[in-house]
């Protein structure tokens, strides 16, 4: 319903023949997203030395490349803008699982409380002075319990409006998490661990390495895959909860699987860049503006178009002043006008 | 075949809805369920469809204990045309009829050129072909109601269970929607449904079944059970009875 405004008043882009103009749109945004960010900084790289890097991997060594060219490449820009991709395509998959599931389109993994929580769990990690491979461990319990406190409060609480509860549920339980956030920056270290965690808090790529991509890929592609197996039944588990049950579905044990896969996404992309909210909300729905709502083509175009997405965000964020902008402020100026305009176009059409 | 529930005592955690409850349903025939607002046809519809298990007494389907099967087996025997409802994703009509086939598949199955031409099958059934490719969001209430029809028919049951198929919908979509239901008997299934109409009961129905505060009044052929004394008992309220060579109509009084 909500989709009038969006797709709705675009009817001949939901059959099957016209996914093929929306899938090249999301790869078209990768492929600028993924020029723009090797190419542009504060070293510029021009397209021919990027072939030329790109070829002498490829074809050996090749004489007309500068060292400092091939070393902004490989090492500093590569390992970069593989993080950005994967954690976007992370975010918008996990957000598009979430709304499918919840069948509702205001919902993300910031408000049902899966960032905080994973949130809060790699700062007591940082805190603890742990590894890498912990500190997602940690996030991913984090997140788990958030989402699952706000999704059993949000079910039990009887309303006329039950999505309202779930939604408020999960700013809420998302504060609740932000406070103990708040308690473990004031117990913090002041010189080591404070600035670490804040600067993590707002969302950054800048420190990634290539020994952050392992914990990364590992997690988001083990949630990714769950997701992708499941996308036929996803269109199912959208239904309301009876009706999925009566067309044969054990909706108890897949709703968990999806929200285990969803949340282990979130939280690994969560422990490698911080908290980037607002592309598991913004992502789905231009996605399901291009491809419709059908979860078999929803979440590939989702993953794609998330990555390319993050891609522009993170080389805006690098190139738009002369220090960093954080990547949660750069998401959340472009969010939160669009949550306005979307609660703005609900409104419209589910009364 | 039959679906029968034993002497069911059906509810939700917290309060009881009805008790005794005896029902029987054979294939090729159809059942209406007739009741006031609040007397408990939903519920027992649920408990009859396995979505809510009874507190007391049991469901059987061809003498199994409903419960004792898988969830998609269920789904491959009865299924359920909920009413109309203001669908979330705008899917395609031809999507949503696809869903009917998810019981025939495993959990990781797409659908097979099989599923599909089942799906295009019960589509060109209910004459909604050329609506395939819309959104489901974007069609009529009639349409829609037909939909709903084409995907429970997909699931190839021997029993359909509908909640309410005549609510929300025009003259002439209720007439249309009647005349399916007894096509669809008329094909071997067993059909139960609920309505506020008893001459939507007359009309389709072999049998009714009237619920009152969660317990039988009474069951058996319509011609016989659909009087204008029951229905005001049904009721509680006057009940205008119209008879000519053509048959019977009531009307509230």
């Amino acid at each position: 319903m909500y989709l009038r405004a969006g797709i709705d008043s675009l009817p001949h882009m939901n059959n099957a023949r016209s996914a093929l103009p929306g899938f090249a749109v999301a790869i078209a945004v990768l492929i600028a997203g993924l020029l723009l960010a090797l190419t542009v900084g504060r070293y510029p790289v021009s397209l021919g030395d990027l072939i030329g890097v790109l070829l002498s991997k490829v074809g050996g060594p090749r004489g007309d490349i500068s060292p400092a060219v091939e070393s902004v490449i490989w090492q500093v820009r590569g390992p970069r803008v593989m993080a950005a991709m994967l954690v976007g395509a992370a975010l918008a998959v996990a957000g598009t699982a979430f709304q499918g599931l919840f069948r509702n389109p205001l919902v993300s993994p910031d408000i049902l409380g899966a960032s905080s929580g994973a949130a809060l769990g790699a700062v007591v990690g940082i805190y603890l002075s742990l590894g890498v491979f912990a500190i997602q461990a940690i996030a991913f319990v984090g997140g788990l319990i958030a989402v699952g406190i706000v999704y059993m409060i949000g079910t039990s609480v009887r309303s006329r409006d039950p999505i309202l509860v779930l939604v408020l549920t999960g700013v809420v339980v998302g504060s609740l998490f932000g406070a103990g956030v708040g308690l473990v920056k004031y117990l913090a270290d002041p010189y080591n661990q404070l600035p670490a965690m804040t600067f993590w808090l707002l969302g950054s790529l800048s420190a990634t390495g290539v020994h952050d991509l392992l914990p990364l890929v590992g997690p988001v592609a083990a949630g990714t895959a769950v997701l992708i197996a499941l996308r036929w039944r996803m269109n199912v588990m959208s239904l309301p909860e009876e009706e999925a049950r009566a067309l044969g579905v054990a909706t108890g044990p897949l709703r968990i699987a999806i929200v285990a896969a969803a949340t282990l996404v979130t939280s690994a992309s969560v422990a490698t860049a911080g908290i980037i909210g607002w592309v598991g909300l913004v992502v789905p729905h231009l996605a399901r503006s291009l491809v419709g709502p059908d979860f078999a083509r929803l979440l590939p175009a989702a993953a794609i178009l998330g990555g390319g997405y993050l891609l522009l965000i993170d080389t805006l964020a690098r190139t738009l002043a002369q220090v960093e902008i954080p990547l949660g402020i750069l998401t959340a100026v472009i969010g939160t006008p669009f949550f306005i305009w979307l609660l703005a176009s609900v409104q419209k059409t589910w009364s | 075949m039959t679906l029968e529930g034993h002497q069911l005592t059906i509810g939700y955690q917290d309060r009881i809805v009805g008790t005794g409850l005896d029902v029987k349903l054979q294939k090729g025939e159809v059942l209406a369920l007739l009741g006031p607002n609040g007397g408990g046809k939903t519920t027992l519809l649920k408990t009859l469809l396995g979505l809510l298990a009874p507190k007391a007494g049991e469901v059987r389907l061809d003498g199994t204990v409903l419960s004792a099967r898988s969830i998609r087996e269920r789904a491959r025997l009865i299924a359920y045309v909920p009413q109309t409802h203001v669908a979330t994703f705008a899917f395609t009509v031809e999507a949503v009829v696809l869903m009917g086939r998810t019981a025939h598949g495993d959990l990781f199955a797409r659908p097979t050129a099989k599923d599909h031409q089942i799906a295009a099958s019960m589509l060109e059934r209910f004459g909604i072909a050329s609506l395939a490719q819309r959104p489901y969001t974007m069609i009529s209430g009639g349409e829609r109601q037909l939909v709903l029809l084409a995907r429970a028919l997909a699931q190839e049951p021997q029993f359909i269970v509908l909640d309410e198929p005549t609510a929300n919908l025009d003259f002439g979509n209720q007439g249309k929607v009647m005349r399916e239901i007894r096509a669809l008997a008329a094909s071997g299934l067993g059909v139960l449904f609920t309505t506020h109409d008893p001459n939507h009961a007359l009309r389709a129905a072999d049998h009714a079944y009237l619920l009152r505060d969660g317990a039988r009044l009474a069951e058996g052929p319509v011609q016989q059970i659909l009087t204008r004394e029951r229905l005001e008992a049904l009721y509680g309220a006057p009940v205008q009875m119209i008879t000519d060579a053509t048959g019977t109509a009531f009307i509230p009084g």
